[in-house]
């Protein structure tokens, strides 16, 4: 039994078991508000209006047609009672009675088991709101308190990253929408889902005067249209189950991206019309296949690696899974081929002696094939931009030798748009392929194997043993660039990065973020799970890396046994730290130390070049960086902050030789299951 | 070799002598301040160990003529600095802070750095 609904499936049904019968089944008058309007409104109006306003409308015209030349009316003139009835305060409505509308939206949502729906509270999905908790049991997906709609969207964005598993956020349509766009542009440049529901109260009859108008448009998905997937605004009840699993599904597919629902309150609040309860139905969730590469090209693409002398692999976003990374593996070594992994996604462990990433420069440069796998920007990744032009434009270098042969597999071009910028600058390729690199892997691994010439083999063993060494040099190297500065105060950026592994490196860990630290984890920590490295933010926007932590957090959480730890860049944690907040409310474990170098360093170097280009000496104020570009005076006591939000808290610390006692304490106890931060005073990069 | 090019090397090698002399008569205290001041701690770092913004400078940095070459007519990521914003004096600190940097400890000897 459910909402009276026939012609449901058996597992459509299943979802509804724990329902109380009385609610679901309730009979009442069928009284929603748009039939109310489209059939009963003129002959009840009548009695809602005052005598006064009836005898206004009915003389207005009269006194009109007196003004004016006779001419032909274009339709019939409204009757007094019509006129009143247009023109009146319209008369509350009868209490409806039934299976509410938003308590089905819930049954659809359950369908897709999502974990989690996080979320601001507001008024415009409060009937949503309501049916999540009461009559869906805040299970499955459960609440979770957000303060800003941007920690909403981030949240779900470092989940997706940790478990594979897309969240629901809610907001208001508006001023909460337009809070949260930054970080639905992050999730959109990162290839990430999340299911966006935006809160609309579209009626402007019926709806609150004052803020809930306020808070009311006519298609609130407009905003983030330029950086979604899809987005729909339901206007039934079955309308909304086919665009919330539709929503899902054009989620899920790669490329992933983030999706956008307007969700009209009075949708919510209505009870489900009569004529529905006999017919509507919750659409079967079935994933798409990701898009593969075509067959010919992959063909061509594998017979110029296994020719080449010196071959690349870059990979970006290529490693969606764990498979992806596994995937990766086998293909470097058919060709034994040095990998540079750009680190949006784990793709490469970087143990493995065909991870170069350290080499990138000199590898480039001599490649005679490259091939790019989910690249978020292939022309910067052949070319060089040096921001340094006397003309104020920059100047744009070549970094490969002419000759060499592009061949790309990307998904990116399959949902490119036009107006924000995040397909980068164009770069042609030798052999471009559209579709998705994980899913198209395991073809050109099998033609890669298959095109290598016999007499070619002992050729890619030479070359592998040269690649062992030089990884084996590199790495060395790498080191003593780490113990440049080792005791040094502010403390270096490779000693944070050191007594943090330190700590866990005998654990499960997962860096859930990290700001900019000159990569020292990625060059110097045991990297070889999908799970040791999440990535960044996609578009670079600030604020993205304390939720996205927490979120990952969370999914690591749940999938237990992982360790959250995420290096915390002190700009980044300001534009959202009540995010703090959600994971002490929630006990999401996560140990978060400081990136603090008291500065929005990237700003800070921007302006000095600016300065320098033009002759000037920067002003620094009472700063260390350029006006304008440093958090200092007074610095933020981040572990007090911390603390003020139910985290333990360290810190700040200035020497080096106190971290390690510090960072050991912090780990016990997010072993225990809650949050801690330690605040570090560090070198700027 | 002809006579005019080994003049023009022994003028050459006279006037990298004087340079670099006249860098090691300045002062490390108010190179160390010049360093923050104008701005190279910003890719750097605060001992010039460098990073992904900027190569190591210290310890050991490169001759001073070579360093203020290229400082004041860089056209590569750095962007210059001319003399209307940093003085002959002040380089001069900065290279004399540069070279007291002492050498830091072999990373080999550093546990953390071998885990």
């Amino acid at each position: 039994m459910g909402l009276g609904i026939k012609g449901l499936h058996k597992e459509e049904l299943m979802a509804r078991r724990d329902k109380t019968p009385q609610r679901l089944t309730a009979k009442g008058p069928d009284v929603s508000r748009r039939k109310f309007l489209s059939t009963a409104a003129v002959a009840g109006a009548a009695t809602a209006v005052s005598p006064r306003d009836a005898a206004r409308a009915a003389t207005a015209p009269v006194a009109d047609a007196a003004a004016s030349p006779a001419r032909a009316p274009s339709a019939l003139r409204p009757s007094a009672r019509m006129a009143a009835a247009e023109t009146g305060t319209p008369k509350e409505l009868a209490k409806a009675t039934g299976p509410d509308g938003s308590d089905f939206m819930v049954d659809v949502i359950k369908t897709l088991d999502i974990d989690y729906v996080c979320s601001n509270p507001a008024s415009s999905f409060r009937a949503l709101h309501e049916s999540l908790i009461d009559y869906g049991g805040n299970r499955k997906p459960e609440f979770i308190t957000c303060t800003h709609e941007e920690t909403s969207v981030a949240m779900g964005h470092g989940y997706f990253k940790a478990t594979g598993k897309p969240l629901m956020m809610l907001c208001h349509g508006t001023v909460g929408l337009q809070h949260a766009t930054m970080a639905i542009y992050n999730a959109w440049c990162d290839r990430v889902p999340v299911i966006c529901i935006g809160g609309n109260d579209l009626d402007a009859a019926y709806r609150a005067p004052g803020v809930p108008t306020y808070h009311s448009a006519q298609d609130i998905n407009a905003i983030v249209r330029d950086y979604t997937k899809w987005d729909d605004q339901p206007v039934s009840l079955q309308h909304f189950a086919q665009s919330f699993v539709r929503a899902y599904k054009i989620a899920m597919t790669p490329p992933h991206e983030p999706v956008m629902i307007s969700l009209d309150l009075g949708l919510q609040q209505e009870p489900v019309r009569a004529h529905e309860r006999e017919t509507l139905y919750i659409p079967k969730y079935v994933p798409t296949a990701p898009p593969q590469a075509d067959a010919g090209a992959v063909r061509e693409a594998a017979r110029l690696l296994a020719n080449a002398e010196r071959p690349v692999i870059v990979a970006d976003r290529c490693a969606r899974t764990a498979n992806g990374m596994r995937l990766l593996v086998e293909l470097a070594e058919a060709l034994q081929a040095p990998v540079i992994d750009q680190r949006a996604r784990m793709n490469m462990p970087n143990s493995h002696y065909l991870s170069q990433s350290e080499r990138t420069a000199a590898l480039i440069s001599n490649a005679d094939v490259i091939i790019g796998l989910e690249l978020g920007d292939y022309w910067a990744t052949v070319n060089a931009f040096i921001d340094n032009g006397h003309d104020g434009l920059g100047v744009n270098e070549t970094r490969i030798k002419p000759g060499t042969k592009l061949i790309g597999i990307s998904s990116l071009g399959l949902v490119t748009k036009a107006n924000y910028q995040d397909f980068q600058r164009f770069q042609s390729l030798d052999v471009d392929m559209a579709g998705d690199a994980e899913a198209t892997l395991p073809a050109l691994i099998e033609a890669v194997k298959a095109a290598i010439p016999n007499d070619r083999r002992a050729a890619l063993e030479k070359r592998g043993e040269a690649l062992r060494k030089a990884k084996a040099d590199s790495h060395e190297r790498t080191k003593a660039a780490a113990a440049a500065a080792w005791d040094a105060s502010p403390i270096s950026t490779a000693r944070l990065s050191m007594e943090i592994y330190a700590q866990i490196k005998d654990l499960d860990y997962s860096l859930v973020s990290s700001g900019n630290v000159s990569g020292w984890p990625n060059r110097l920590w045991r990297m070889d799970k999908h799970h040791n490295w999440l990535g960044g933010s996609g578009g670079a926007g600030q604020g993205y890396s304390a939720p996205a932590a927490i979120g990952a957090a969370l999914g690591n959480r749940d999938i237990g046994g992982r360790f959250s730890v995420s290096i915390q860049a002190d700009g980044d944690l300001m534009y959202t730290p009540g995010a703090l907040w959600t994971a002490a409310r929630h006990k999401i474990p996560i140990l978060s130390v400081m990136h603090n170098n008291r500065g929005y360093h990237q700003e800070v170097m921007h302006v000095q070049r600016l300065a320098n280009r033009r002759n000037r000496v920067a002003s620094l104020g009472r700063d260390l960086g350029p006006i304008g570009t440093s958090i200092q005076n007074p610095d933020i006591d981040y572990a007090t902050l911390a603390k003020s939000m139910g985290y333990w808290s360290a810190g700040p610390i200035k020497d080096p030789a106190e971290l390690g006692p510090t960072l050991k304490r912090a780990v016990e106890v997010v072993k225990s299951g809650q949050p801690a931060l330690v605040d570090v005073w560090t070198q700027p990069r | 070799m002809k006579s005019r090019s080994v003049i023009g090397l022994a003028a050459l090698a006279a006037g990298l002598a004087l340079a670099q002399a006249s860098a090691l008569a300045a002062s490390a205290e108010k190179g160390k301040a010049a360093f923050v001041q104008h701005g190279c701690w910003q890719c750097h770092g605060y001992e010039g160990q460098g990073g992904v913004t900027g190569p190591r400078l210290a310890p050991n940095p490169i001759p001073f003529d070579t360093l203020s070459n290229f400082v004041r007519t860089t056209s590569r990521q750095m962007p210059p600095f001319r003399k209307e914003i940093l003085s002959d004096e002040d380089l001069a600190d900065i290279y004399a802070y540069l070279q007291s940097i002492p050498k830091g400890p072999d990373p080999n000897s550093i546990p953390l750095l071998n885990p």
